[in-house]
């Protein structure tokens, strides 16, 4: 198979089958939906992760916080915040099509932008630090964003916030979401590509390899890794929108802030399919999804031993994960070049 | 005398171990300037300082008039005042190529070139760069997998691609092979003349420094233990001293 007709069948293919999957397996449209929604997780946590070296375990809060921001943001378009989260529910707010739909749109947007604003004032605090550092410090993060919304009154506490009630009958309100999902995933997924196709990419890959020789170089070493956390926050935000909105009720820790599941899935599938590629992401992100409903549907019990099997034989025998694995295996493939001399006339080059 | 890198009266210590106490020297512009010492000596301490890789305790450092003793490394980096490691750093999971479009100067960027998109006149400039330094058959392979004489190679590499106006290189000739430091010698020289770069070198390997540089300084025990001409340091009875031992 040569390099331009697995072009074509990735870049055509993949769109594709998410046009038609909810109209081919109607039964599975949310389960597909969550799928997009774990792709972009795993392609926004590879930005800092894979192509930036900076293992962020808090990426979850900007989608908790995009899911609070479009709630908030949603609800004010008609009503009185307070009042509606107070009565947890037990007032029925009827939106007009106009107002769901004008609701949304800002929620999401608004989502994106406070996943900015935030990535901006946590990246100030957050990536001056480095390694393990850098990843026991975000897992705070989330931790203490997700308890601290259990506390606000304002935002409905531990008991949450049921959502706005979708203007439209089920089977096109799970469309709707799912076509929602797809776009924002095809979207995260473009905009990832493009990036990494110019300067932002090898700037990023340089901080990975050697952030100090980069600083020595004069690259504005914080102004990247700023910028690139940034680039995933704005899509986690939204996908925290639209995914509340699916459900359609919301909650801090389980739903919005779900850093033991969600939060750990971005760094396993992103591991899994081959940290720091492009693609790699998507194929781990779409193995782990359906390995975990498979168990969950049929082998319920065993999900957790399933997942754990995984992500130990993960670690254990192919750190580089699928794609990384594949890349070592079959380099031309994957357009890398090297050195066809033995070691050992390599050797004699080396010095004294 | 001024020069284009000025410093004065700069002393560190870490902890009770003094690198450098009260060192002043200057860098001539235009020129090679070399930096010799026995192991231990606070050359490359005396590096660190004046790249604004850590704090100083005490004196000033200039750089073409200006004070830069305050500045972090990447404000000084863009300056147009550069420097490679001794334990040679690139960027080892990307190929040559790329490794060079990256080292590109940073100077005039603003926020938008932070996305700027491959240009090409870059790279054929890298690629004239590698083959200037030797490495063009070698330009698409992962730079990690170079012998170490070549990541140092590509390592020069890089730094004349900032175009900078100062660069300093702590021990550009270590672990490479014999025949290969006559042509890096060259290579330096040509860096120097012919790119207009000022060079400031410290170098263990006394032959090379004393076809290369037109004046040096010799550290020992974190002082400055002499100046002078190539000559003038080779007959010094103290830096012959420093050197045996009897310091």
């Amino acid at each position: 198979m040569s390099a331009v007709t697995s072009g074509w069948l990735l870049y055509g293919g993949i769109p594709l089958v998410g046009l038609i999957a909810p109209f081919v397996f109607p039964d599975y449209t949310f389960q597909i939906a969550v799928l997009w929604v774990m792709i972009l997780f795993a392609q926004t946590w590879d930005v800092l992760g894979g192509q930036m070296g900076y293992n962020s375990l808090g990426n979850i809060l900007f989608f908790g916080a995009g899911m609070y921001i479009s709630a908030v943001v949603q609800i004010a378009v008609v009503y009185d915040v307070g009042e509606y989260t107070s009565a947890f529910g037990a007032i029925r707010v009827d939106f007009t099509p106009g107002q769901y739909y004008l609701g949304l749109a800002l929620g999401t947007l608004f989502a994106g932008l406070g996943g900015i604003v935030l990535a901006v004032l946590l990246g100030l605090c957050f990536l001056g630090m480095r390694g393990p550092y850098f990843a026991i410090g975000t897992l705070g993060m989330a931790l203490a964003a997700g308890e601290f919304v259990s506390t606000v009154q304002f935002l409905g506490g531990g008991g949450g916030i049921s959502m706005p009630v979708f203007p439209g009958d089920p089977g096109v309100r799970s469309k709707f979401f799912y076509f929602s999902c797809f776009l924002l995933a095809v979207l995260a997924f473009a905009t990832v590509r493009w990036l990494y196709g110019g300067r932002f990419g090898l700037a990023i890959n340089a901080i990975r390899d050697d952030e100090d020789k980069a600083e020595a170089m004069g690259l504005h070493t914080m102004r990247y890794k700023i910028v690139a956390w940034t680039v995933a926050a704005f899509f986690l935000g939204m996908s925290g929108a639209l995914y509340g909105n699916m459900i359609g009720f919301i909650e801090p820790l389980e739903v919005a802030f779900p850093t033991t599941t969600f939060g750990i899935f971005m760094v396993a599938m992103c591991l899994l399919g081959g940290k720091g590629t492009l693609w790699g992401p998507v194929l781990g992100a779409t193995l782990f999804h359906v390995v975990k409903e498979v168990t969950w549907t049929h082998l319920l019990g065993w999900q957790w031993v399933a997942l754990g099997a995984i992500i130990i034989v993960n670690i254990v025998f192919f750190q580089q994960g699928i794609l990384g694995w594949a890349r070592e295996r079959w380099p031309a493939r994957f357009g890398v070049v090297v050195d066809r001399r033995g070691a050992g006339e390599r050797q004699g080059e080396r010095a004294r | 005398m001024t020069g284009v890198i000025e410093v004065r009266g700069v002393s560190k210590a870490f902890g009770g171990v003094v690198a450098n106490r009260d060192i002043s020297l200057t860098v001539a512009d235009g020129a090679i300037t070399g930096l010799i010492g026995p192991n231990g000596s606070g050359k490359t301490t005396l590096f660190n300082s004046i790249v604004g890789y850590h704090p100083i305790d005490g004196g000033e450092v200039f750089f073409e008039g200006r004070e830069i003793s305050k500045l972090k490394v990447q404000q000084i980096a863009r300056l147009g005042l550069l420097r490679t490691f001794q334990q040679t750093r690139i960027y080892k999971a990307m190929n040559c190529v790329e490794n060079m479009e990256i080292s590109v100067s940073q100077r005039r960027d603003g926020f938008i070139d932070m996305f700027a998109r491959p240009d090409h006149a870059v790279i054929d400039k890298a690629e004239a760069m590698l083959e200037f330094v030797g490495l063009y058959e070698k330009r698409h392979l992962i730079s990690g997998e170079l012998s170490f004489g070549q990541q140092k190679l590509l390592e020069f590499a890089m730094a004349l691609m900032n175009e900078p106006r100062v660069l300093l290189l702590d021990e550009p000739t270590a672990g490479i092979n014999p025949t290969l430091i006559n042509g890096l010698i060259d290579r330096l020289l040509s860096a120097n003349a012919d790119l207009g770069i000022t060079l400031f070198v410290i170098e263990h390997n006394m032959r090379v420094i004393m076809n290369l540089a037109q004046h040096i300084y010799c550290l020992a025990h974190g002082e400055l233990l002499a100046s002078g001409g190539p000559e003038e340091i080779q007959e010094d009875q103290r830096v012959i001293d420093a050197y045996l031992g009897a310091h």
